[in-house]
């Protein structure tokens, strides 16, 4: 207990500054804190409070039943271009705010997958998700979609060896969250 | 997220049959990390919520529209580094700013960056990856994204 408040030493009086706030708001009828509640806080949290478990219940699922030894095979140090190409499907295909990504590369790390590909998983989360390109195309165009994200994976993968370089050197690790 | 919602629920009945206990540890396990994190994430999205509603559409507009040059630029990517925009918002205002005269390469700067660098999420990132690999990771996706602007102002308007 002691130990989980101190860890959220920062998140724990925001949210009772929070929660005071936008009560009193709606006592004195204030309009810009009810605005807020309704039209900011409530569609994230919305978003948050759906996705995230089920997230969870499936990154829970992953980690028991798939074993170490298959994922270091896949997408681990050896795993060459083949390994980059299937994290990058991997994040392709998922939805979500960015940190949905971070306790997915957790376990993926944990799982032997190697650093390098964990940066590109999280580079390629953010650049292409499918359900958001089409949502790009709608507003932007096939053409600027297409060139935005055929100019962002050479970038990104630039990035994600630069990050696994570093990553390995410093002998970092993730954290469970 | 319905199919998300979809997905989940077969595998965890599949996953169920399959073996009961593995099914309820891995739940567990999942959970578990959930809760952990919620209080972060929930004061993360307290202070985006905040932010927003100062930085409206009519203020974003006005500074991305300013006249190409540097200063679009510098402030697409500022803009998109501080906000956390959902998709569903960001690309209908990017589609207002073309048709207000924003040029593309500014409006790639724009997404960019709003996708992949996050500096109000970056206490959650921290809480994963550490401080100082996550502030690299966002400064080195940041010139990435600027990068990737300057690429397209060249390309978009050659093809």
């Amino acid at each position: 207990m002691k130990a989980l408040l101190r860890k959220h030493r920062f998140d724990f009086p925001i949210i009772i500054a929070f929660v005071m706030f936008v009560g009193s708001s709606f006592y004195f009828h204030y309009n810009p804190g009810i605005q807020i509640l309704k039209d900011n806080f409530w569609m994230f949290f919305k978003e948050m409070i759906i996705m995230l478990p089920l997230m969870f219940v499936l990154i829970g699922l992953f980690d028991v039943w798939i074993p170490k030894e298959r994922i270091q095979k896949h997408i681990g140090e050896a795993s060459g271009v083949k390994g980059m190409f299937l994290v990058m499907l991997l994040a392709f295909i998922q939805a979500g705010p960015l940190y949905v990504a971070f306790p997915v590369a957790y376990l993926l790390w944990k799982k032997g997958c190697s650093p390098l590909n964990v940066f590109i998983y999280i580079s390629a989360f953010t650049t292409a998700k499918i359900p958001m390109i089409t949502f790009e195309i709608g507003f932007l165009g096939l053409k600027f979609s297409l060139l935005r994200i055929l100019i962002t994976i050479p970038v990104f993968i630039l990035i994600g060896i630069i990050m696994g370089r570093y990553f390995k050197r410093n002998d970092c690790k993730i954290n469970e969250g | 997220m319905k199919s998300m919602m979809i997905i989940t629920t077969a595998l965890v009945i599949l996953s169920f049959i399959v073996d009961r206990k593995k099914t309820i540890k891995g739940i567990k396990k999942g959970l578990k990390q959930f809760l952990k994190i919620l209080p972060t994430i929930l004061s993360v999205i307290i202070i985006i919520s905040i932010v927003l509603f100062f930085v409206s559409d009519e203020i974003l507009i006005e500074y991305l529209g300013e006249e190409a040059g540097i200063g679009a630029y510098v402030s697409a990517a500022a803009v998109g580094s501080v906000s956390l925009i959902p998709g569903f918002i960001a690309y209908p205002l990017a589609g207002i700013l073309v048709q207000s005269g924003v040029s593309y390469s500014v409006i790639a700067v724009f997404i960019t960056t709003l996708m992949m660098v996050g500096i109000l999420t970056i206490p959650i990132e921290a809480r994963y990856f550490g401080f100082k690999t996550t502030i690299i990771r966002n400064a080195l996706s940041f010139f990435g994204a600027i990068i990737v602007g300057t690429l397209m102002a060249f390309i978009y308007y050659l093809i």
